[in-house]
């Protein structure tokens, strides 16, 4: 059989395009509701982490269930809106005019009372990065943070999801003594800021680095509504 | 069968690969993905394995399609066979060892791009049979992933500090905690990856002759 013919050659080539097309289709499909519910074990690990409760994949879903004690949305004038806080899709609220955001918010009961956990979503270097943050009910005080990563750098910009970059958050203040928006300031140790506005950014990861603190003050105002309904 | 499946020949498929006929060392095949997912010990072995077990069926696929494939469309029936493997490989991983998977990132999708591959494909599995197909995958995948395992190895270790992810040099050897030690900030950038390549290639010369050019 001549192989270099052209019908051969579109034969095969239509047939291969076919056949590899079906397999990667089922195998996409029969690993998707692992996959689905490894995401959403994570996500509820990550919410928990912010508070600085550590889980396994194993135990993650009980110990959710019984610190999360009330999720609900609010909109950017700080009113609560109907809707299931964890089913909000970050990235597609973000494409959304600031007014027409839906803004999840989350409250654990610690052992040092409850705090409001805030998920942030953001650009690192490579691709989006995400988090969630934990506030004290003063509403300025942050209580922890966790956040992680789709494609940053292995050792570099993918630190931010390390616990040595994220326990220095906790303690540090989001508003100036005026009561003016500062958020959080992500910079090597030599740049001047002020030291409850600051955190050490990470070497070799400065984009990742400025991306993180754009998020951050990106959400904070958006949440800026909320925070001042709650000190009231 | 006119050999057997442990021939003298066919272990040296498997054993070449890792030694004299390494692919990063001697054939300098596959740096990116050497100099970018090695600054820890963990990302750089999932990535070795999965780019064996893609090397090593990818091989076999093709060595048994050989005879059917149209020679104008070689190169693209390899992609298309590779680039499955990996989405596959990549898929699995998200199932069943999701933080690994979220570990390795974009590189598994890399793997695609990975030199060694199509070299394998087109140099070995198009003329050979499958099992010899099949072993050569497997010693091109090792010979890959013990290069970036010492590499990884020492960048890890000057760069941080640790050894798949646990703490090697006490902390209380660092100048922050009263000591006179400091991790290397070099080792974690690429470059230095780059020059831990040139020193084994270094050592690996001067020590077998028949890699030294007059």
């Amino acid at each position: 059989m001549d192989t270099n013919g052209n019908k051969y050659t579109f034969i095969y080539a239509s047939a291969m395009v076919i056949f590899v097309a079906a397999i990667l289709s089922i195998t996409a499909l029969k690993l998707k509701p692992f996959q689905q519910k490894n995401v959403a074990i994570e996500k509820k690990q990550n919410i928990l982490s912010s508070v600085g409760i550590e889980s396994t994949f194993a135990n993650a879903e009980s110990i959710y269930a019984e610190r999360i004690v009330n999720s609900y949305i609010v909109n950017f004038s700080g009113e609560q809106i109907e809707g299931n806080a964890f089913d909000i899709d970050l990235k597609t609220e973000r494409a959304k005019p600031e007014a027409d955001r839906k803004l999840p918010v989350y409250e654990c009961k610690t052992d040092e009372g409850i705090k409001y956990i805030l998920p942030m979503y953001g650009a690192g270097l490579w691709g989006p990065i995400w988090g969630y943050v934990s506030v004290n009910d003063d509403m300025n005080t942050l209580y922890g943070a966790n956040f992680a990563h789709a494609g940053e750098t292995p050792g570099l910009g993918a630190e931010i999801s390390t616990k040595a970059f994220q326990d220095p958050f906790k303690g540090k203040k989001i508003f100036d003594e005026s009561g003016n928006l500062v958020s959080i300031i992500v910079a090597k140790s030599s740049e001047n800021a002020p030291a409850e506005h600051k955190v050490d950014g990470i070497s070799g990861g400065t984009i990742t680095s400025k991306g993180l603190q754009a998020m951050l003050l990106n959400d904070f105002t958006s949440y800026k509504a909320f925070f001042t309904k709650k000190k009231q | 069968m006119s050999e057997g499946l442990f021939s003298k020949k066919n272990i040296g498929l498997l054993g070449n690969p890792i030694g004299s006929n390494n692919p990063i060392t001697v054939q300098v095949l596959g740096i990116c993905s050497a100099l970018a997912v090695t600054a820890q010990l963990k990302p750089a072995f999932v990535m070795a394995l999965s780019v064996t077990v893609v090397v090593a069926f990818g091989n076999v696929i093709i060595s048994l399609l050989r005879n059917t494939i149209p020679n104008r469309i070689r190169i693209i029936v390899q992609l298309v066979v590779i680039a499955a493997l990996v989405i596959i490989v990549d898929q699995f991983l998200k199932a069943f060892v999701y933080d690994v998977s979220k570990q390795l990132s974009v590189f598994v999708g890399l793997i695609i791009t990975n030199c060694i591959l199509m070299g394998r494909l087109e140099a070995f599995a198009l003329a050979n049979k499958p099992w010899p197909s099949f072993l050569d995958g497997i010693g091109n995948g090792a010979g890959y992933g013990l290069i970036l395992i010492i590499i990884a190895f020492f960048r890890e270790l000057f760069g941080s500090g640790t050894l798949w992810g646990y703490r090697i040099i006490p902390e209380s050897w660092y100048i922050a905690n009263g000591g006179f030690y400091s991790n290397n900030g070099m080792m974690i950038l690429p470059p230095m990856a780059l020059i831990t390549v040139g020193v084994i290639i270094w050592v690996q010369r001067s020590r077998n002759s028949k890699l030294q050019e007059k």
